[in-house]
């Protein structure tokens, strides 16, 4: 590509040279019979650059579109496999704008601005050097125009490359203000807080507005300095020339190439200051999207691959910390769940319960002691493997934009019709059946929307449909009224039968469909039992179960 | 989505024009010819009150504009004089005055250039980035004053391309595009004079191309627009899939999603590609084709003005001039199919933005608004009717008196109406038939602020915003001090656990809350809206992620709280509608019971079965 550009670049100066041929023979030395030979080169000399240039961007159009594609693709494979503990770090806005304007600015850097970047230089370079050959003393007054115009480039991009990441991280900011105020817009509704909520957004435009002038500044003091250092040159070679011409050291025809040639050099001048601000973009941008793909994630497949689990789950002394700085939140669990036994966990708001339950399918990895399934360490396992035994419904229903169907056989994509009304039954969800377009109806946030407890139920059936070997309900029951409970419960019971259970639940009703119960306190399970043993001993079960007759009727 | 079981959007979405609930999108939708042209012409009007403010701003600059490349066209010119008029005096021996004033000629129109060019930057620069603040504040103020109806079909996702992409493409516009588009036009015509001014013969084989530069634009301009709509389309899938995966990327890890993702992301990303490669090349012909044209024109302006110098028709000078001109102009042709590309996206997003602009809210502000007296709380429905869709109603005809002061409990099965009267009060939506009055007033005749003021609501999804747990409480009142704010989490039992938080009150509360626990987030939502202090609360499940303490805790605070105070409270948890002064049980939007709870038990209704299940459910 770039051989191609390089010959593209001496084809182009050549034609100046063929003028200088035209103008000093057949004109000045009136040799009428070369002008024609001389005009046909000229005209396959044209014709042969605009061939190199078209077959040079017809060779770059695959090579970069497929270059950013494949970053799309990596970046996207790279964002799916890096676990909760990044995710929670970072606003999808944020993401997305790697996704999409970094690298389209890398693909128009590859695409257009690198080549122009280096065939400008080239054809610095290379007219310079005919200069000096068409007349040495003219071509030291370019050459010295160089100086100023590298000098004043370098000092450009170290300024430019600071306010530009600072214009594209206020970008960010406001960004995320734009999310926030699109997502909690219900809640800015429900306080009145609008002005509030605008002013926070003034503030940042106005940041990004100040920054983005202060650009401003710098690239138009710039740019018109890059443009007026050719013009002056041009102002001496003109003066020189024309006295070189009449003291006949150089032809008419050589001033007139040497002006055309020199001319030439205006517009890849000129056009240095935006390509190097495109470059100075793309580097930036590439830097963002190297902050994903080095970051590498720490929960990583196990070897084995783990078939038909029987679902025997044991936590060993596990222990866990969000990060090394925080405290622990959990420590030394210890919990055996044999095949087919449900354990219920208990605890107050924020006592780890949705923490403990999200270690099992490695959202996140135990930061001491160790999991086991079926006698496996779980970060032995394949991941593939682990999260097929395992499903869990979420205190916080996700449902994806697509059908109630394909919500539904997430977990397991070729359930059958019969298998997915039986799911809808247990969950008390056969509303979904009703709805507007069925099953097919498109929900989550590009669909129809849901109430809480309609989500929930949905989630509670995707669970149930993947028939794991181990299934984790954390608080799915909690937005359903007492009589859909009810027979929620009734249903699961027969479920969670032949399969190993987590219930996280606060109410007894719940809690009964366990065969055990562990209570959550302090970051580690102080008793586990059933429930009237627990109740009869323990105060502070009875407590959060309010099962303290003098509270009840307070 | 693009999956096994449903078909591809667009393909579905010409046959059903709302297709299985989904909002249309503008992006990927073939419109009527009607729909466009006013699309059009709301984009143009757009455009307009955009840079009215500054007319005189823009006249301005188009003069610099016009001076600049009066000043740039001058050089050749100035060239051909210093060769034809400045060399042969000094040749005849008569020195090099007449040299020396052609040169200053050209020193003038250099630093001309240099200055005019400067000020245009710097000023069109700052300009541009007056309207765009101007811009990003109009929408997103309109899309805060937008009801929730239009919210919920028009979804965050569009809100934020709404408020990012688009109004960053009209920076690029405003940026880029004017200034290019007119030196492009000035540069042409400039040259076209010029040319004949310097050399009638020459001058008409030099316009020669531009037939056929205008066939090419066209052409290009044809076929990049098909192309960039394919890439819009292409854009707009790879968006929406990457935005759900990474939104819910709990549920893609755990329900190994990851794999089915990756095909369907590598499907829409081989047509973003795709749509790529096509403008790609079809730059790849029309960069080249121009270029050919103007070699081409160059090589016969040479030829044939070399023909017509030997014979003494032209000067050597003329023809020099000749050779830059073309020169100069070819040059920013070739950027044209950039601009071009800015131009059909900015008009894109310029139509949406105005779309969304000229969304009036369906719950307005009053014309008149009436100043409420003090707020008391007394809330009352009037022959209330709602319906979502037409023809469900929801709410056939609801009449309810709420004295100031009384706490009241909704009960009913799922769907029975209870946050659709939640939503009424707070005016979220205005009902289709009868009146909502608090205190005697149509909420219709209230301004926003005055019924924010007076009522506030909280609900299942609690939303947290970036900041610290401070921040949010004090969402609620921002002027609150930090004294309030601990008060607020002391009453609803939320002090003990933010203390305990690595920063306290200061602990950053990360992405959308991410770094509390479900229940925890409902306790800083409580406090928030305890802070608040509304004359009338409506709490719609605020607590269901609670342990039963935590409840408890609040229940207690409630009765406090609400001692002097109007609540509507909706609540599958028995223990907190026992609290109420009465209750209602719903079915299908109308009233079944209605009464004091203790009332309600004794008479074996509804809510004496649902007390009963509620009782057996706990140990
Ligand atoms: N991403 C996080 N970083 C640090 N701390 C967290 C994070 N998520 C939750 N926590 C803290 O961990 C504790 C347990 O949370 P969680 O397991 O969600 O509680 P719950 O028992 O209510 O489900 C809480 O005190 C919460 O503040
Ligand atoms: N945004 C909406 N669009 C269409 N129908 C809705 C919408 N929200 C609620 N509904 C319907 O209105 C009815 C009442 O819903 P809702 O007031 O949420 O019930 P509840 O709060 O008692 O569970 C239900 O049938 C529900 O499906
Ligand atoms: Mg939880
Ligand atoms: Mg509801």
């Amino acid at each position: 590509m770039f051989s191609t550009a390089m010959l593209g670049v001496g084809v182009s100066l050549s034609v100046p040279l063929v003028t200088r041929s035209i103008i000093d023979g057949p004109v000045t030395r009136r040799e009428l019979d070369l002008l024609v030979p001389l005009a046909l080169l000229a005209l396959g000399l044209s014709i042969a650059e605009v061939l190199l240039v078209w077959i040079r961007r017809m060779a770059q159009s695959r090579t970069v579109s497929d270059l950013e594609a494949s970053l799309r693709q990596d970046l996207y494979v790279r964002l799916q496999s890096l676990p909760m503990e990044f995710h929670t770090r970072w606003q999808s806005g944020q993401l997305l704008s790697r996704v999409t304007t970094d690298l389209s600015t890398i693909r128009r850097f590859m695409g257009f601005g690198l080549l122009f970047l280096v065939m400008n230089i080239l054809q610095l370079a290379v007219v310079t050097i005919l200069l000096l050959q068409l007349y040495w003393p003219l071509g030291i007054v370019v050459l010295a125009a160089a100086v100023p115009i590298v000098t004043l480039s370098m000092r450009f991009e170290k300024k430019y490359l600071l306010i530009s990441r600072e214009v594209q991280d206020q970008q960010g900011d406001l960004a995320t203000r734009i999310e926030e105020s699109a997502l909690g817009f219900r809640v800015v509704k429900a306080f009145g807080r609008r002005q509030h909520v605008q002013r926070q957004f003034d503030d940042e435009a106005i940041n990004l507005y100040n920054t983005e002038i202060t650009k401003v500044r710098l690239a138009s003091r710039f740019w018109s300095f890059l443009g007026v250092i050719p013009n002056l040159t041009l102002v001496i070679v003109l003066l020189l020339g024309a006295l070189a011409v009449g003291r006949q050291s150089i032809t008419l025809g050589t001033l007139v190439a040497f002006i055309t040639l020199m001319l030439s050099l205006v517009w890849p001048v000129t056009s240095l200051g935006g390509i190097l601000a495109m470059a100075q973009e793309a580097m930036t941008a590439a830097d963002r999207i190297s902050e994903i793909l080095d970051t590498h994630s720490v929960i990583q497949s196990g070897p084995i691959a783990l078939e038909h689990s029987r679902g025997h789950l044991r936590f060993e002394h596990v222990g866990f910390q969000f990060s090394d700085d925080s405290s622990e939140i959990l420590h030394d669990i210890n919990l055996d769940l044999t095949p087919g036994t449900t354990l219920a966990l208990v605890g107050a708001t924020g006592s780890g319960k949705t923490t403990l339950t999200s270690l099992v399918p490695r959202l996140y990895d135990v930061t001491s002691g160790r999991i086991t399934i079926d006698g496996h360490d779980i970060r032995d396992l394949t991941l593939y493997s682990l999260r097929t035994a395992v499903a869990s419904a979420f205190d916080d229903p996700t449902l994806f934009s697509m059908s109630v169907r394909e919500n539904l056989t997430l977990g397991r994509p070729d359930a059958t019709e019969a298998e997915v009304q039986e799911a809808l039954q247990v969950a008390q969800a056969e509303f979904a059946n009703d709805l507007p377009w069925g099953l097919e109806t498109r929900v989550g946030e590009q669909g129809m929307s849901l109430s809480g407890g309609q989500r929930q139920r949905l989630a509670l059936a995707r669970a149930v449909l993947a028939r794991p070997a181990v299934l984790v309900l954390d608080d799915t029951l909690s937005a359903l009224d007492v009589h859909t409970e009810a027979l929620v419960e009734e249903a699961l019971r027969r479920v969670l039968a032949d399969t190993t259970g987590i219930v996280v639940a606060h109410r007894a009703s719940t809690v009964m469909l366990a065969d055990q119960v562990a209570l959550l306190q302090g970051g580690t399970i102080t008793h586990v039992g059933t429930h009237q043993e627990l109740l009869a001993t323990v105060p502070a079960y009875r407590h959060l179960l309010a099962a303290d007759e003098e509270e009840v009727h307070a | 989505m693009t999956t096994t079981q449903t078909p591809p959007e667009q393909d579905d979405q010409d046959k059903q024009p709302s297709w299985r609930g989904v909002y249309e999108d503008e992006g990927t939708k073939e419109l009527s010819k009607a729909t466009t042209v006013r699309l059009k012409e709301d984009s143009r009007k757009l455009l307009g009150e955009l840079l009215r403010p500054y007319k005189k701003l823009i006249w301005i600059l188009v003069a610099i504009v016009v001076i600049e490349n009066a000043a740039r066209l001058a050089v050749p010119y100035l060239v051909h004089l210093g060769i034809d008029n400045g060399i042969p005096p000094i040749l005849a021996g008569d020195g090099p005055r007449a040299l020396i004033t052609v040169v200053s000629a050209v020193l003038f129109s250099a630093l001309l250039q240099a200055f005019t060019r400067q000020i245009f930057l710097m000023r069109s620069g700052r300009l541009g980035q007056t309207i765009l603040l101007g811009l990003r504040r109009r929408v997103f103020d309109h899309f805060q004053r937008l009801s929730p109806a239009f919210h919920d079909k028009y979804t965050s996702g569009r809100v934020i391309s709404r408020l990012t992409s688009d109004v960053s493409v009209i920076d690029e516009l405003l940026a880029n595009g004017f200034d290019g588009l007119v030196t492009a036009v000035l540069t042409l015509f400039g040259t076209m004079i010029l040319l004949l001014v310097l050399d009638l013969k020459l001058g008409l084989i030099a316009l020669l191309s531009f037939p056929i530069l205008l066939l090419l634009t066209a052409w290009f301009r044809k076929r990049s627009a098909v192309v960039y709509r394919r890439t819009r389309e292409a854009v707009v899938l790879v968006i929406v899939h990457f935005v759900e995966s990474m939104t819910g990327i709990r549920a893609v890890q755990a329900f190994r999603r990851e794999p089915r993702n990756e095909e369907i992301f590598a499907g829409v990303n081989e047509q973003y590609r795709e749509a790529n490669y096509e403008s790609f090349r079809l730059n790849a012909v029309f960069m080249p084709s121009i270029k050919g044209v103007g070699n081409v024109t160059i090589v016969a302006i040479l030829a044939y003005g070399g023909y017509q110098a030997y014979h003494g028709h032209v000067t050597v000078g003329v023809l020099t001039a000749f050779l830059l001109y073309l020169r100069q102009f070819f040059e920013p042709l070739q950027d044209i199919s950039q601009f071009y590309n800015t131009f059909l996206s900015a008009s894109a997003a310029l139509e949406k933005l105005s779309g969304v602009l000229n969304e009036e809210p369906d719950v307005a502000e009053p014309v008149k608004p009436v100043k409420p007296g003090a707020a008391r709380g007394h809330l009352e429905l009037r022959g209330v009717q709602f319906q979502y869709v037409d023809g469900v109603p929801v709410l056939p005809g609801l009449d309810l008196d709420v004295p100031a002061g009384q706490t009241l409990a909704l009960v009913g099965t799922t769907g029975a109406g209870k946050t659709t009267i939640a939503k009424l009060v707070s005016r979220f939506y205005d009902p289709t038939g009868g009146h909502v009055l608090l205190d005697g007033q149509d909420l219709r005749d209230l301004t926003e602020d005055d019924l924010r003021e007076r009522v506030v609501m909280v609900t299942q999804e609690n939303f947290l915003f970036t900041g610290s747990v401070a921040d949010n409480i004090r969402f609620g009142k921002p002027e609150a001090t930090m004294n309030e704010v601990v008060e607020a989490a002391k009453v609803i039992g939320a002090h003990d656990f933010i203390s305990a938080l690595p920063q306290g009150y200061e602990t950053q509360v990360e992405k959308r809350g991410s770094r509390l626990s479900a229940g925890q987030r409902q306790l800083v939502a409580f406090a928030r809206a305890f802070l608040a202090n509304p004359a009338v609360l409506i709490l719609d499940e605020a607590t269901s992620s609670l342990d039963i303490p935590s409840e408890r805790l609040i229940q207690r605070a409630l009765r406090t709280i609400l001692a002097d105070r109007t609540a509507i409270v909706i609540a599958h948890r028995l223990s907190t509608v026992e609290t109420a002064d009465r209750v209602l049980v719903l079915e299908h939007g109308r009233i079944l019971e209605d009464g004091p709870p203790d009332l309600l038990i004794t008479t074996g209704g509804n809510y004496a079965g649902l007390h009963q299940a509620w009782e057996d459910s706990l140990a």
